[in-house]
């Protein structure tokens, strides 16, 4: 898959969660790019280093969200 | 005069132990004074802040401290841990308090110039408090804002030489006991391995896309100084496959009372004299020793590497000469429910530097394939091994069941054979059925 696609793919799938959620796990975006977690990793670093997403950590465990989307400092139970 | 009144915490120092509460006071005295004229970074008062919301929170017993955030380094996922105070107004000087995780060296050895220096930086940019060494084996930096994350990683990196370490859902920061570098027991070397899967798997370190944290350890021999059996994902531990060497000459020593066994450890009480039968024999878990004639003997097929009796007599026994170590997997340790050991996954594979350590990379590797597919958000290696079962990861390893593998007898009476396992298969004609069966 193109970086631009999965980008298309990526934006458009948390755009539309958006009102609800605004933290994903890594296996929710391989599942919305239907890539082996390996395939999927490549582009979703890209995207990160694009500035497209962000990565979000609890210190246990990492989400990622859109940049600018959700806050700062939220606890996982606050989202 | 302290900035908050402390009544609950001052209470704490009353114990005989040394307290951390009179650590972070004295740290909150010395910033007050700044003695050294430093230009602090983040607020003078932190520390005095840090005292007042943890009274707080013993007084409302819960926490005032909100878990994560959007935090880090550019293109790191892991290494800084966002914390956030939830009474800025009361406690600005911790309205940020977030915990930068630094990779500690192979063995943790330092020099003490680059301590000076990794302190001085935290002085200045960060709270002064620190954490050596985390559970996790890191050098944790305790408490500094967000602006200077980026100023803190550049100076650790291009000054010092020095890379953060894991957090989240990545590969933390492996750790490795003293190892060949001071240890005599040790049967591979705990250092370069840990050191080079370090660098090798950089990526799985700094970039989290794992369901969530996996961690290695490694240590020499079986007395897993490291704990890795019990504190990660997959533990290395080193072993041996022939014999235990055995200077008898010594052993005699021992029996005479020549040499203090355990090396002198325990020495604090007289504990009458060395009695070889109820101190080594009696209490070898296996069994398999004897002592008879000033002879000892071990039935090496038996024995299962514990470590007791050559950790009581040094001199007298030493592990074999053809070394490797051990793989266990889905160790876990969290504080409240589910703490797990680590199960025997490979019972022996040679630590062989020459060959890049082809051999564990493979076993590493396909590990992480099924357990980066098959395991659920937030699950450890060690749940996912439960929920499909010891089978399915020998299957995904590709390694073939042995004894070593059998914890107990089984308790499913039933045998599910596999269809490739079946002459015929499942399929059959139901014609042929037809001629011998009317319907
Ligand atoms: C009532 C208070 C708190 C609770 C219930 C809590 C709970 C937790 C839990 C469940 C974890 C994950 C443990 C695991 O690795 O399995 C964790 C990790 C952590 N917490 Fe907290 N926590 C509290 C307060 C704090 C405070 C006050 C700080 C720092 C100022 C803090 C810093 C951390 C750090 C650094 C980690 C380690 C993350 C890691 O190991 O990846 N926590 N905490
Ligand atoms: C009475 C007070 C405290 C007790 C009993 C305590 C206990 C512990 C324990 C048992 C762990 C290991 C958790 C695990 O990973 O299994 C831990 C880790 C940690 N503690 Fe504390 N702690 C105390 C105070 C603090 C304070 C005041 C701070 C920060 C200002 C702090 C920061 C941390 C951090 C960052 C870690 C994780 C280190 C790492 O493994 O990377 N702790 N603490
Ligand atoms: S684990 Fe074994 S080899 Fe490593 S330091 Fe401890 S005793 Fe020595
Ligand atoms: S290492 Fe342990 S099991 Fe092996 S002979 Fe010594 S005491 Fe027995």
């Amino acid at each position: 898959m193109e970086l631009e696609e999965a980008k298309e793919k990526i934006v458009e799938a948390l755009n539309k969660k958006a009102k609800t959620k605004s933290k994903f796990y890594f296996n929710d975006l391989s599942k919305i790019l239907e890539l082996k977690p390996r395939e999927a990793k490549k582009l979703i670093s890209k995207l990160v280093e694009d500035e497209v997403l962000v990565y979000w950590s609890s210190g246990s465990t990492t989400m990622y969200g859109l940049k600018g989307a959700g806050k700062q400092a939220a606890a996982e139970h606050e989202d | 005069m302290a900035k908050h009144e402390t009544p609950l915490l001052d209470q704490l120092e009353s114990g005989p132990w040394p307290s951390f509460v009179s650590d972070l006071k004295q740290e909150a005295a010395a910033r007050a004074k700044n003695e050294k004229n430093i230009e602090y970074q983040v607020p003078v008062d932190v520390v005095e802040d840090l005292l007042g919301v943890l009274e707080l929170s013993f007084k409302d017993g819960t926490t005032h401290w909100k878990h994560g955030g959007i935090v880090g380094v550019f293109g790191y996922g892991g290494g800084v841990i966002g914390r956030y105070c939830d009474q800025p107004e009361t406690f600005p000087g911790v309205a940020h308090f977030h915990t930068m995780r630094v990779n500690q060296p192979a063995g943790k050895f330092y020099k003490t110039d680059f301590l000076k220096n990794l302190c001085d930086l935290w002085e200045f940019r960060g709270s002064g408090l620190t954490n050596m060494h985390g559970s996790t084996g890191d050098i944790v930096l305790l408490g500094t804002t967000t602006p200077q994350l980026e100023e803190i990683f550049y100076e650790l990196t291009h000054k010092y030489n020095q890379d953060l370490g894991g957090s989240g859902s990545n590969l933390r920061t492996p750790a490795d006991c003293i190892g060949q570098a001071r240890c005599e027991y040790a049967c591979y070397d705990t250092q370069d391995l840990c050191h080079t899967l370090t660098q090798e798997y950089q990526d799985e370190l700094h970039r989290p896309a794992f369901p969530y944290k996996f961690k290695f350890k490694f240590d020499g021999c079986p007395n897993c100084c490291v704990a890795s059996i019990a504190r990660s994902d997959m533990s290395f531990i080193g072993t041996w496959k022939d014999d235990i060497r055995i200077d008898q000459d010594a052993v005699k020593g021992y029996v005479n009372g020549d040499f203090k066994p355990n090396a002198g450890a325990h020495a604090g009480r007289d504990w009458g004299a060395f009695d070889i039968q109820k101190e080594v024999i009696d209490l070898c878990p296996t069994e398999c020793m004897k002592y008879e004639d000033g002879k000892l003997a071990i039935n090496n097929k038996e024995c299962t590497r514990c470590m007791h009796c050559i950790n009581v007599m040094p001199r007298a026994l030493r592990p074999g000469k053809e070394t490797g170590c051990s793989i266990l997997v889905g160790a876990k340790a969290p504080i409240l429910d589910g703490a797990q050991m680590g199960s025997l996954l490979v019972p022996f594979v040679e630590v062989n530097k020459e060959n890049d350590y082809e051999a564990i990379k493979e076993v590493i590797e396909a590990v992480w394939d099924w357990w980066m597919e098959e395991g659920k958000n937030r699950e450890r290696l060690g749940e996912l091994m439960k929920r499909q079962g010891f089978q399915k990861l020998l299957e995904a390893t590709g390694i073939k069941p042995v004894p070593q593998h059998v914890q107990e007898p089984r308790h499913n009476p039933y045998i599910f054979w596999k269809e490739e396992e079946v002459e015929g298969g499942w399929d059959r004609d139901i014609n042929e059925f037809r001629k011998h069966h009317k319907r």
